[in-house]
């Protein structure tokens, strides 16, 4: 690792202030991420700025109804808190579905959001990549792609944001709150992350200095119909190769409202207006889950070794909405698929 | 070059220490107090080797800055036994030969005692779900669960 500076930030303010006096900085909470990138030369900070200590580790409740989550409230204590666990069961089912035991226990809530890709180019120093080195080059196109995005590619990068707990976020229509050096504002969920176009080295539509200070939950939970269905290469402890938030609410055997969110297909989790209004207001049906996965791949290009996702995320995403639609989702721990 | 004191409740032991920023806990406890019964693996937080309890519960030393925890309480392999008693889940690693190599036993043994004392793993698929931070090369899977399951009955 290389060196650096090491400060500790008194409150939100102060953490502002010294991310805004030095451009190559960076904010460390739990450092899952970071620690290991700065082990790889990928990243390499003059300062870490320590906010692990600021009192942003609260779950409370909104006036409307909904749930506010702090930036440091960390993965396992989200995943079982008793209110997420009922009124919120995909997010906390998404994050069980992540990391392992010890991750959760140091992943914070506004680091995960802000976790980098695992493309294995991102990662090798030798190589060129775009989202490392802007201009340099994208060697997953043409290289080894198995677990590159099929969705909302560029030229420049097919990178795929690796997180589970965002796309039960996205499912869910969460807001993150943010604090910069211009004031605070709040960021829905689908417009947090960006897709690559020409600037691949930003994940985030965060501006410079601007820290993550909560993520909110709105009042509805789909807590009777969701399913987090996670596919990946060992049955746990793996990233997704595809996987599906689904939450539907189901009145008289009709679909009311359906949300649907894909992780591990694209630059962010991904949402399709279109492939939810396809099930608006349709009887509970395979006919109708078919169209609507197929309506949500109808732009997806494979690179080579991941064409098989175009399928495979078809194929999930049915299975998900059965599960959603019978109540009976996808259990963390007995991992065969129902 | 920079140093940071840090206060760091070590096995029941307060220690005081003056490190480099980039000093990771795994190797603050190996290289400056050791503590070499925690160990490095991969050193990026995939194998589950170096796993301590940081205030009880089982995080990847490797992947965390020692000068991050001023004033925690970490509980090393080292710790665990009490008055030369070992922990019941300690014997019931010897007792259902949990191990081959032995490499990634200190870590198993943390994360297990964790698992024991949160008390959600309850059935065969609950433990494996919950160590599955702890990779064995040795593939030695089956005895690991075998134990942990007896020392759940003893405790």
């Amino acid at each position: 690792m290389n060196s650096f500076q090491y400060s500790r930030a008194q409150d939100i303010a102060d953490a502002v202030r010294q991310s805004a006096a030095d451009s190559s900085a960076r904010f460390i909470a739990g450092g899952t991420n970071l620690v290991d990138l700065m082990k790889y030369d990928v990243e390499r900070p003059t300062r870490l700025i320590d906010i692990s200590h600021l009192p942003l580790r609260a779950v409370e409740e909104t006036s409307n109804g909904g749930l506010r989550i702090g930036a440091l409230v960390l993965n396992s204590d989200l995943a079982w808190h008793p209110q997420v666990k009922d009124r919120y069961p995909l997010l906390s089912s998404a994050i069980l579905a992540g990391a392992s035991t010890q991750l959760r226990n140091m992943a914070s809530t506004g680091g995960n959001l802000l976790q980098r890709t695992r493309c294995l180019y991102f990662y090798d120093v030798a190589t060129p990549c775009n989202k490392r080195k802007p201009g340099s080059g994208c060697s997953a196109i043409g290289g080894v792609n198995r677990i590159n995005a099929i969705l909302g590619t560029s030229e420049a990068c097919i990178a795929t944001h690796p997180s589970d707990m965002c796309v039960a976020l996205a499912a869910l229509d969460a807001t993150v709150h943010v604090t910069g050096p211009h004031g605070v504002r709040t960021i829905p969920m689908a417009d947090f992350h960006r897709l690559p176009g020409d600037t691949p080295e930003r994940d985030t539509n965060l501006e410079s200095g601007e820290i993550v200070t909560a993520v909110e939950l709105p009042a509805h939970g789909f807590r009777t119909n969701y399913t987090y269905l996670k596919i990946r290469d060992r049955l746990s402890y793996a990233f997704a190769l595809v996987s599906v938030a689904a939450a539907l609410e189901i009145d008289n055997g009709a679909i009311r409202q359906a949300r649907l969110a894909l992780g591990g297909v694209a630059h962010k989790p991904w949402r399709d207006p279109e492939a939810e209004a396809v099930l608006a207001g349709q009887p509970v049906e395979q006919d109708t889950f078919a169209r609507a996965a197929k309506v949500i791949l109808r732009d997806a290009k494979g690179y080579g070794h991941n064409d098989f996702k175009i399928d495979l995320a078809q194929r999930t995403i049915i299975r998900a909405l059965n599960q959603a639609a019978q109540g009976t989702p996808q259990s963390q721990s007995d991992k065969r698929i129902a | 070059m920079q140093k940071v004191s840090v206060a760091l409740l070590i096995n029941g032991d307060r220690t005081q220490l003056e490190i480099a920023p980039w000093t990771t806990l795994l190797d603050a406890l190996r290289d400056r107090l050791h503590l070499t019964g925690t160990k490095k693996g991969c050193d990026h937080g995939q194998c589950g080797a170096c796993t301590v309890l940081l205030n009880g519960r089982p995080i990847n030393a490797c992947l965390t800055l020692a000068v991050m925890h001023d004033g925690a309480e970490i509980t090393t392999v080292e710790g665990l036994a009490r008055d030369g008693v070992l922990h019941p889940v300690q014997q019931a690693f010897i007792d259902h030969d949990a191990f081959q190599c032995g490499y990634c036993t200190s870590g198993q043994i943390c994360s297990a005692v964790a698992l024991l004392r949160e008390g959600r793993a309850r059935t065969r698929d609950e433990i494996r779900e919950t160590m599955s931070g702890n990779i064995c090369r040795c593939g030695a899977y089956p005895n690991i669960v075998t134990a942990i399951e007896e020392a759940m009955k003893a405790t």
